[in-house]
């Protein structure tokens, strides 16, 4: 049986996220909690708008009310990077060669690790960020699509159309996929090694709520997304990827959505969080479910698996986080 | 009063007030009152610019204005982005205030922001649109209704409107722009103010979207009896008429401003002589009991093939056999409505409902409207 060590924080975490070995939880009001031989706390930010896992690195980036773009290490050391003055930041991203970006209303800015700057202005606001995993490339997500910039180059923006407004963004592992999560109930995807004249375009609808979380599975096999009472599981192992065919539903509950998701950092297994605090593990190969947590005070917001795969870190927005063994 | 109120709510959404009207029409001044005068609330403040506001309170935010609409083949359903995010952020933590505001620019359309508070499930779940509250510079009103469409639709849209700057103008011509706001928004509340000195009560905490508060103490919307409609200078049924008039009663106008004060239903068409761009007029109509069965198909059918030219509705309805008062509210295509209060002793159980709105065929929905009656009457 899955152990559940609770750790009770005051007031709403954003998210938690393992460095190492280590749990890291994020607050809304700006602390960082850390479970590093007992309960330690930092404080970063004066109100903490994002905060999220650099894939590229073994740290987090985190932005906030404040205007600060910070860089959070595992002993809880932060560096800051950027500072825009009365600004809200709460979209940062984390790229190759520790490349950082961030959104200030229409543009993004991408902060080199020599310290170079490159600003791209789009349009409309900068809702989404995303670091390609290979070459520096980096996609916004804006009102009616995306736009893909080369950070080293003055090339122009590739722009990925879909009318409607795009709040999220992610790359698959591989590269191939661009998906966005829309203001409406649903996800966008483009098929970006297409050959010219193919469509290029996955619409992914259906959902009863907005999409806030997704997870890639590992090789990207799958793309799990919140947004209905069920974690809706896309299919990506095809050339095609999920374009005619229908997702998996895991976890189904009756009335309870799904508010994240977060694939194992090894297996096909899925952490399942709901918005009445349940946690359910879920194995791909054939549905099977474990209940994880039972319900809790609030929402999960947030949820992070350790490398190991052994220990899952989840956070609440009534504060009640905790850490899951599921060796046991 | 002693009647019957709401239960308290476990989990209270958060209010939220919207500050409309023009560059200069006393946005800021109003702002500056709400946030540095004694009254024991704490509010989140969003802005486009923090420009003039004095005050040091660290939850103003700066937001670009985002307009989205949304996908869905609906050309009137947009939403306010950077509000979602903003509204979001601030949710977290909500212990730090009691109330938000949203201040627009001056040039503003306040359905946006109105609508976010209905079509974004996230923000509605924690917050209610409390009002919107339009500034109306007395002095320069007839000038910006000549060269813009956006003071009309602000005005059209509040809930309250205060008329700001009266110590710019004479009696006669603040008589004027009262009539003209009463064209346009016969269901507003207006304050006749000058550097926005209103009672901070009349302008927070309206409830004006609220169904068990909506029209509840809403003395224009009651008072209405004596009118089988109110319109504004392009209602069809007599547009033509006064068109060809109206020039000819400006001196009426002046011999009647000893009683302006009680007489705006009565004198608007003459008052409107000098204003000849308004585009938006109010349909206010008047049945008996209503069938359910015919009145929210109505309802739902004229909200959809109207919607786009509908910026608001309200209305209190008697449907046959139902011991309780009715009310509907609604903004574009999106229209809620839920029972309020029994009908008390002695109340007349009657229909009304307002339209405001542009190019809205006032004979045909009158017509629409009556005929969903338990017992079915013709329009007098």
């Amino acid at each position: 049986m899955p152990t559940v060590a609770p750790l009770d924080i005051d007031g709403h975490v954003v998210s938690t996220h393992f460095l190492g070995e280590i749990p890291v939880f994020a607050t809304a009001a700006g602390n960082i909690h850390r479970l590093d031989g007992g309960e330690k706390v930092t404080e970063a930010h004066q109100g903490l708008l994002t905060c999220i896992r650099d894939p590229f690195s073994a740290t987090l980036l985190s932005g906030g009310e404040d205007g600060k773009v910070l860089r959070i290490g595992h002993d809880g050391s932060t560096t800051l990077l950027a500072e825009a003055p009365r600004k809200w930041i709460s979209v940062v991203a984390g790229g190759p060669q520790n490349a950082v970006a961030y959104a200030v209303g229409k543009t993004s800015v991408v902060r080199q690790n020599d310290g170079t700057v490159k600003e791209f202005t789009e349009e409309r606001s900068v809702e989404g960020l995303a670091f390609a995993g290979k070459g520096l490339r980096i996609a916004a997500a804006r009102y009616n699509g995306v736009s893909l910039h080369w950070v080293g180059t003055n090339a122009p923006a590739v722009d990925l159309d879909w009318k409607g407004a795009h709040t999220g963004v992610t790359f698959s592992p591989d590269g191939r996929f661009l998906v966005t999560m829309m203001q409406e109930n649903a996800l966008h995807g483009w098929k970006l090694d297409g050959k010219a004249g193919e469509s290029r375009h996955m619409r992914m609808t259906g959902y009863p709520a907005k999409v806030k979380s997704l997870s890639w599975s590992v090789k990207g096999k799958w793309l799990a997304s919140s947004g209905a009472p069920a974690a809706i599981v896309w299919p990506f192992s095809s050339k095609d990827g999920p374009m005619g065919k229908a997702p998996l539903e895991l976890g189904t509950r009756a009335n309870i959505m799904v508010t994240q998701v977060a694939f194992h950092p090894a297996e096909e297994v899925l952490a399942i969080g709901f918005i009445d605090g349940m946690i359910l593990g879920v194995r791909i190969a054939d549905s099977k479910e474990a209940l994880l947590r039972r319900p809790g005070k609030g929402a999960i917001t947030g949820m992070s698996w350790s490398a190991s795969g052994k220990l899952l870190a989840f956070s609440s927005e009534a504060g009640d986080c905790g850490v899951i063994d599921i060796s046991g | 009063m002693t009647e019957q109120t709401t239960e308290a709510a476990a989990a209270k959404p958060i209010p939220v007030t919207v500050l409309t009207g023009y560059l200069g029409a006393g946005k800021t001044t109003l702002l500056n009152r709400i946030l540095s005068e004694s009254h024991g609330k704490k509010y989140a403040v969003i802005v486009n610019e923090f420009g003039e506001i004095g005050i040091d309170n660290d939850l103003i935010v700066e937001s670009d204005e985002e307009i989205y609409e949304m996908n869905n083949g609906c050309v009137c359903c947009t939403v306010r982005g950077d509000l979602i995010r903003v509204v979001e952020g601030l949710m977290r933590r909500p212990g730090r205030f009691d109330g938000i505001i949203v201040e627009t620019t001056g040039l503003a359309d306040p359905v946006p922001v109105a609508q976010t508070f209905f079509m974004d499930d996230d923000v509605r779940a924690k917050t209610e649109l409390d009002a919107v509250v339009a500034l109306v510079d007395a002095k320069h009103l007839p000038l910006r209704l000549k060269d813009s469409r956006e003071a009309e639709d602000q005005i059209a849209f509040a809930d309250v409107v205060l008329v700001n700057k009266t110590d710019l103008v004479t009696p006669e011509e603040l008589a004027v722009v009262e009539d003209v706001v009463r064209a346009i928004n016969p269901t507003a509340r207006i304050y006749k103010t000058s550097r926005s000195g209103v009672d901070l009560a009349r302008v927070l905490d309206q409830g004006a979207f609220n169904l068990e508060r909506a029209l509840e103490n809403d003395p224009h919307f009651l008072d209405h009896g004596h009118d089988d409609h109110v319109c504004g200078p392009d209602c069809g049924h007599d547009h033509h008429h006064h068109g060809h008039d109206h020039h000819g009663h400006d001196h009426h106008h002046h011999h009647h401003d000893h009683d302006h004060d009680h007489g705006h239903h009565h004198g608007h068409h003459d008052a409107m002589s000098p204003i000849h761009d308004i585009t938006v007029k109010s349909i206010s109509l008047r049945g008996g009991e209503m069938n359910p069965e015919r009145f929210f198909p109505w309802i739902q059918k004229i909200t959809q093939t109207e919607g786009p030219n509908i910026l608001r509705l309200k209305g209190i309805i008697a449907f046959a056999g139902d011991e309780e008062r009715y009310v509907v509210q609604g903004v574009h295509m999106i229209v809620e409505g839920d029972h309020q209060r029994p009908w008390k002793d002695g109340e007349k159980r009657e229909s009304r409902l307002v339209f405001i709105g542009r190019e809205l065929d006032f004979a045909k929905i009158e017509q629409s409207f009556l005929a969903c009656q338990a017992k079915a009457t013709t329009p007098a």
